[in-house]
């Protein structure tokens, strides 16, 4: 093995777990760019691995062949934006609590999902390993450049929706008047509201917008490192976008820069098994290294300094001034 | 002569809120290119009507024209339709958006999906230029002035197009200079043709800059003057609802001994370095109020949390009556007798959401008389709120109203209540006038003239000179935490406070005062 090799590797299998993170933050991105607290990632990315998994898993059985991924990648995604609905109607048109509406998504998403897994595989605890998930693709020519083509161009489909998404987002929220009213109804709904702009409905589609790209984040994890679902597929990554949006300080290229870095954390205790001397590290450590990492990112590097949308977790209230 | 059609005509407009009638069939004409002052005291009713000409509120009853035709208002962006703009006494600005981002904010013009910057920023640039607005269309709003972002607000209705402007207390939070800057913008863009409303309740400023004035007091309208027809005085008997003495009466008694003495008083700033306070001395002694001028930011704050408990002293001492309080807790000043009317009422003072009843006994809540072994006897408290209330006049729709509610004049009110009711020895007022209206000002100078009468010992923070004569018995001047010298009542002038505030030393006495 030849450290260049290893390095294209490494890089390779982190955008691979950096892709959820990215689908993931960018969809809390979007909600809190609104204007509404989204705890509830976590809980959108596991209805949309879930529903990924359950949908392959019969299209498969109905004969769909290499199609399967694509409808279990869709049913992700309707999947999270139902769930986000939930999310929407209790915060932006009841008004109730940003907080607790999201920690409610959680614990009901991961419950709800257990048990219909339970229905549908016959009291087991996960679902039958699927056989048509995503394979990696190489992309002709890029895929040939030394070390960049191992490390970028030979990656699953949904790491390279990933790599579009960024650039996308980016554009969206600040180069577009969709993006500009985005934003205006997270920091001041108010001045929203007076130039007649519809402050509900923005929040609606911000809330929306986040369903969608978690429970892409969801799939991707089902249909690409898991191949099953089971009550430990998602197991924090919603958590750990979360973080990575506040360590991203609430844009694209940030929410890329320190997904990356969460993702390298997870590829990393895969990577270190290749060598000898991780032998004496007790495996728990290894798995706990993300999970630190937030821990201590969130609490030292990140600081005091940072500053979310300003009116993100208050219900618009037009009385109050 | 046949009268053109007003702009705007309301007609018998009623809005009713639980326990309160805030406009009482209201009629109102707005003639083209006029500017027609709204007047009236904090919680008369101005800016509900307002709220309602631009769509925030609907109107219980009662018929808006616009240039004639009936219109239903039901939000602002049917407002901007009709060509009426509001700029709100409370900005409505994205602090980290750019001035043209505000501007264009909703009707972002376009240049394939992308937001068109360039063509954003050069009409902001030319319309600025047209009414001789001056702001920079790629600044931030957080690093512009106060003043700059009102004239954002005002560009942000002109880029809709509108023909009506309706400007809510725009005075209340800019510098003198930037009150003559907007005079001078109101006059030029009526003589462009705009229509415009002036809501306000400084009489100086209606006198100055309007054509008409409609007096609105307690939700009627009172009267439609011609302002050139009119003066200060009648409008603010209109306003209040009868006359209003600009002087008032001092009775000139020997005050009695020193009730609170500040001895080389010391207080070093948060980052332990600088005093901010350094070496002050000053008494004030029964039935007296001691006026102290000086530029804010000098050390007036400081003196008073040092004075109340709220910051640490380094050096010095403070005595009330004869009882060291240097090292006493907030409560144990309180205790004592110590009372303060809070700069900021809606921060330090009150907690709006709290209500009225409760904020009556936020300072004497642990009185046993409101309560024994933890609990709150809520009758007691409702009945000591009750009483307050009537006897200050606060007007609420009740006690059990969030304070939140109440006008800031009220607010005031019901502050000063709270505080004379403890029976304090020494009082302790900060701008206890700032953003009041007339009948308020007069109110509060009363009621604090009388706890001067009862025997108080009264400190008075303003940054207004007229204040500090009408009031005080003596004026001291604050200059970089330091006393720069003390006068009484009849040696003060302009000059003299002027050159203290600068920082200049009084001459000792004999030379400069006699």
């Amino acid at each position: 093995m030849d450290l260049i090799s290893d390095l294209a590797n490494l890089v390779n299998s982190t955008l691979v777990f950096t892709t959820a993170l990215i689908f993931g933050a960018m969809g809390g991105l979007f909600s809190e760019r609104s204007g509404v607290f989204n705890i509830g990632i976590e809980g959108m990315m596991t209805g949309g691995a879930f529903a990924a998994a359950i949908a392959t898993w019969y299209a498969e059985k109905a004969g769909y062949g290499a199609a399967s991924p694509w409808l279990g990648l869709a049913a992700g995604i309707v999947c999270g934006i139902m769930i986000s609905l939930l999310l929407a109607v209790a915060a932006v048109t009841l008004k109730a609590n940003q907080a607790v509406v999201g920690v409610v998504i959680n614990i009901l998403a991961a419950a709800i999902t257990l048990y219909l897994v339970k229905i549908i595989f016959n009291g087991a605890g996960d679902t039958d390993v699927l056989s048509d998930v995503y394979s990696k693709w190489a992309i002709p020519w890029l895929s040939d450049i030394p070390f960049f083509g191992k490390a970028l161009f030979n990656t699953y489909p949904t790491t390279y929706m990933a790599y579009v998404l960024v650039p996308l987002c980016s554009y969206l929220l600040f180069k577009t008047p969709f993006g500009l009213r985005l934003r205006s109804v997270g920091e001041h709904p108010g001045a929203s509201d007076t130039v007649g702009i519809n402050v509900t409905k923005y929040r609606y589609i911000g809330v929306l917008i986040s369903g969608l790209l978690a429970g892409m984040g969801g799939a991707a994890i089902t249909l690409t490192t898991t191949g099953n679902f089971s009550h430990s597929t998602v197991s924090g990554q919603g958590f750990i976008a979360l973080a990575a949006m506040i360590f991203g300080r609430w844009s694209p290229w940030g929410v890329f820069g320190a997904t990356f870095f969460f993702g390298m954390a997870q590829a990393l205790r895969n990577f270190v098994k290749l060598y000898d001397w991780s032998k004496d590290i007790p495996m728990e450590f290894l798995y706990m290294f993300p999970y630190v990492l937030t821990l201590l990112v969130l609490a030292g590097a990140v600081g005091k300094s940072v500053k979310g949308p300003a009116a993100a977790g208050e219900p618009y209230d037009p009385s109050k001034r | 002569m046949e009268q053109p059609v007003p702009v705007v005509e309301l007609k018998g407009i009623t809005k009713r809120f639980p326990g309160i009638v805030a406009n009482d069939s209201i009629n109102l004409q707005l003639r083209k290119g006029e500017i027609h002052a709204l007047l009236g005291e904090n919680g008369a009713g101005k800016s509900t009507l307002m709220s309602i000409l631009f769509g925030l509120y609907q109107p219980d009853e009662g018929e808006i024209y616009v240039n004639g035709k009936r219109e239903t208002i039901d939000g602002p962006g049917k407002a901007i339709k009709l060509g009426i703009g509001m700029v709100h006494q409370h900005f409505k600005l994205v602090h980290n958006f750019t001035v043209a981002e505000n501007i264009v904010l909703g009707i972002e013009p376009r240049k394939g999906l992308s937001i068109n910057y360039k063509q954003a920023n050069g009409r902001v640039a030319e319309l600025s230029e047209q009414y001789g607005l001056m702001v920079d269309p790629k600044a931030l709003i957080q690093d512009i002035t106060v003043g700059m972002q009102q004239r954002v607000e005002i560009l942000k209705t002109l880029y809709r197009g509108a023909e009506i402007l309706i400007f809510d207390e725009p005075t209340a939070v800019l510098t003198v200079q930037e009150i003559h800057e907007l005079m001078q913008i109101l006059r030029n863009l009526a003589a462009e043709g705009k229509s415009i409303i002036l809501i306000t309740h400084k009489l100086k400023e209606i006198m100055e800059v309007s054509d008409r004035v409609t007096v609105i007091r307690r939700g009627k309208v009172i009267d439609t003057l011609v302002t050139s027809e009119t003066s200060e005085s009648e409008l603010a008997e209109k306003m209040v609802g009868r006359r209003v003495s600009f002087q008032l009466d001092q009775e000139k008694r020997a005050p009695g001994p020193a009730l609170l003495q500040v001895r080389q008083l010391t207080v070093k700033g948060h980052d332990k370095g600088r005093n901010v306070l350094n070496d002050v001395s000053f008494e004030i002694r029964a039935g007296e109020i001691f006026g102290l001028a000086g530029v804010d930011g000098n050390g007036q704050h400081e003196l008073v949390e040092a004075l109340t408990g709220l910051r640490p002293i380094d050096g010095g001492s403070v005595l009330l009556g004869d009882i060291d309080m240097t090292r006493k807790s907030v409560r144990e000043r309180m205790r004592a007798g110590i009372a303060q009317i809070p700069e900021d009422r809606q921060k330090h003072g009150l907690v709006l959401d709290f209500k009225v009843s409760e904020n009556m006994v936020l300072t004497t809540y642990k009185d046993t008389r409101f309560g024994r072994g933890g609990f709150i006897d809520d009758k007691a408290v409702d009945e000591h709120s009750a009483r307050l209330v009537q006897e200050f006049d606060v007007r609420t729709a009740g006690i059990h109203v969030p304070m939140r509610s109440l006008s800031g004049g009220n607010q005031q009110k019901a502050i000063i209540a709270r505080e004379l009711s403890r029976n304090p020895q020494l009082l302790i007022a900060v701008q206890p006038t700032r953003g009041l209206d007339i009948g308020a000002i007069e109110f509060v100078h009363e009621r604090l003239l009388q706890a001067k009468n009862e025997g108080k010992a009264i400190l008075l923070i303003s940054y207004e000179l007229d204040e500090l004569y009408k009031m005080s018995d003596r004026i001291a001047v604050i200059f970089d935490g330091q006393i720069m010298g003390e006068l009484d009542s009849e040696q003060v002038d302009d000059e003299k406070l002027g050159l203290m505030m600068a920082g200049n030393r009084l001459q000792e006495k004999g030379g400069g005062a006699a």
